[in-house]
């Protein structure tokens, strides 16, 4: 299924790049994913190819850069449609866009005020990504995956983000599996997924990475 | 096509603006009911279709709710395809217009909210942060009548709305959207000669009071 050549602009722990990686997978298009050192300085590359944002992650097809993980997602289901990630109607199209949005907009955030909390970690801050998670499995019904029957696009901008509920866990002293059962079985069917479970961190080592952060940040 | 449109409104919100261009362009008839956020809650109809996030515009299409402006003027081009493409055909240049009208979303209200709510320095600041996105903006647009090209397009369309803001800009600011931007201006002028645009966007005397308030 070669349409070219398919570079990503990467870090291995960014949820962003996971979605993009995760979806070239499940299209089963061959990539080149070149690691980022975003703390020793960005490439020249990088910064040629998202001059707005200089950011990962970047997709370069055949040299043209696209930034911003939902809309590379978007993209690559367009170019590659098979399997679809987004369904055939614009009503469960834009409906997809609105949760893809509204994780957007809400998860990350909500996970960085838990682990950026100096010394306990605020109910209120628990509470909001708690509360954040429920509205989710609204969303998710008794469907299997938010795509449905099948694994598509809400799931793969969804997915990487839990693979820092587990330092978030920690941090927390709370465990999603308690709290939201519904939201957790979706993450165990998802992992279960050769796409994801080839590119989602150990859990282990995102904590490792989370603690870093907050010592650099001058959080311990 | 028998069908029921209805769009949840509110006059003076730019989100808004951006939804009755694209269905002004596409020709379809809708009804529009207003939301009058000010006087104080939201109507119980707004809450029952729109629970997760509570904000207008919402589009209602036979009955299904759709909402968030970038998300609705995407359904639109999708269900009323026969004319006025608001996005391009190639993928790449589709992906560009989102990152685009991504940017835009990013950045251009919170910079111009901070031309009115700041003072001094930081609104020295602000200015020159302000400027610089609209410079971005009209790098983008190079030497192209639209965004879209030739044709009006979905970048115009998510951008246009902020026009009717301008005046209210320098009035509260003190600064002149023509001296720094004159080619955005006069992109924005073009579009407005569109009658999509010119029937949809707001007076920008009208703005200007509501900010002032």
């Amino acid at each position: 299924m070669s349409k070219g050549e398919v570079v990503v602009l990467d870090f291995w722990v960014s949820p962003f790049c996971m979605r993009v990686k995760i979806a070239l997978e499940e299209k089963g298009v061959e990539y080149e994913g070149r690691e980022e050192d975003l703390f020793g300085g960005k490439s020249e590359l990088l910064l040629k190819s998202n001059p707005i944002y200089q950011k990962v992650p970047v997709l370069l097809h055949n040299g043209k850069p696209l930034c911003e993980s939902t809309t590379i997602v978007s993209y690559i289901d367009e170019v590659w449609p098979s399997p679809p990630l987004l369904p055939p109607c614009a009503y469960g199209r834009a409906q997809a866009r609105f949760w893809a949005d509204f994780i957007d907009k809400k998860v990350f955030d909500a996970v960085g005020k838990i682990w950026r909390s100096k010394g306990k970690v605020a109910e209120s801050a628990k509470e909001e990504f708690l509360e954040i998670l429920k509205q989710l499995e609204g969303a998710l019904g008794e469907k299997d995956y938010f795509g449905g029957d099948s694994f598509g696009f809400v799931d793969v901008i969804a997915i990487p983000l839990t693979s820092w509920f587990h330092a978030v866990e920690k941090f927390g002293g709370f465990k999603v599996e308690d709290e939201c059962p519904k939201f957790s079985a979706w993450m165990k069917k998802c992992m279960q997924k050769e796409s994801v479970a080839k590119i989602i961190p150990d859990p282990e080592k995102v904590y490792e990475f989370v603690i870093m952060m907050r010592k650099m940040q001058g959080i311990e | 096509m028998g069908e029921e449109v209805i769009l949840l409104d509110f006059w003076p919100s730019m989100f808004r603006m951006r939804v009755r261009i694209a269905l002004a362009e596409k020709g379809v008839k809708y009804e529009y009911r207003d939301e009058d956020l000010l006087k104080g809650g939201k109507s119980r109809y707004l809450l029952q279709v729109n629970p997760a996030h509570k904000k207008i515009p919402v589009l209602i299409h036979n009955g299904k709710p759709i909402s968030k402006s970038s998300i609705i003027v995407q359904y639109i081009n999708e269900v009323w395809n026969d004319k006025a493409p608001l996005l391009p055909s190639n993928p790449y240049e589709r992906a560009q217009a989102r990152v685009w009208t991504d940017y835009i979303d990013k950045k251009v209200y919170d910079a111009g909210r901070k031309l009115w709510t700041t003072t001094g320095e930081e609104q020295e600041a602000a200015k020159k942060d302000f400027f610089e996105i609209f410079k971005t903006l009209e790098g983008q647009l190079g030497g192209e009548p639209y965004f879209g090209e030739e044709n009006l397009g979905y970048v115009d369309v998510y951008l246009i709305p902020y026009y009717c803001w301008f005046h209210a800009y320098e009035t509260m600011a003190n600064i002149s959207m023509e001296g720094e931007c004159p080619k955005l201006v006069a992109w924005a002028k073009r579009c407005a000669q569109k009658k999509s645009v010119s029937e949809s966007l707001v007076d920008e005397k009208k703005i200007s009071g509501f900010v002032l308030k």
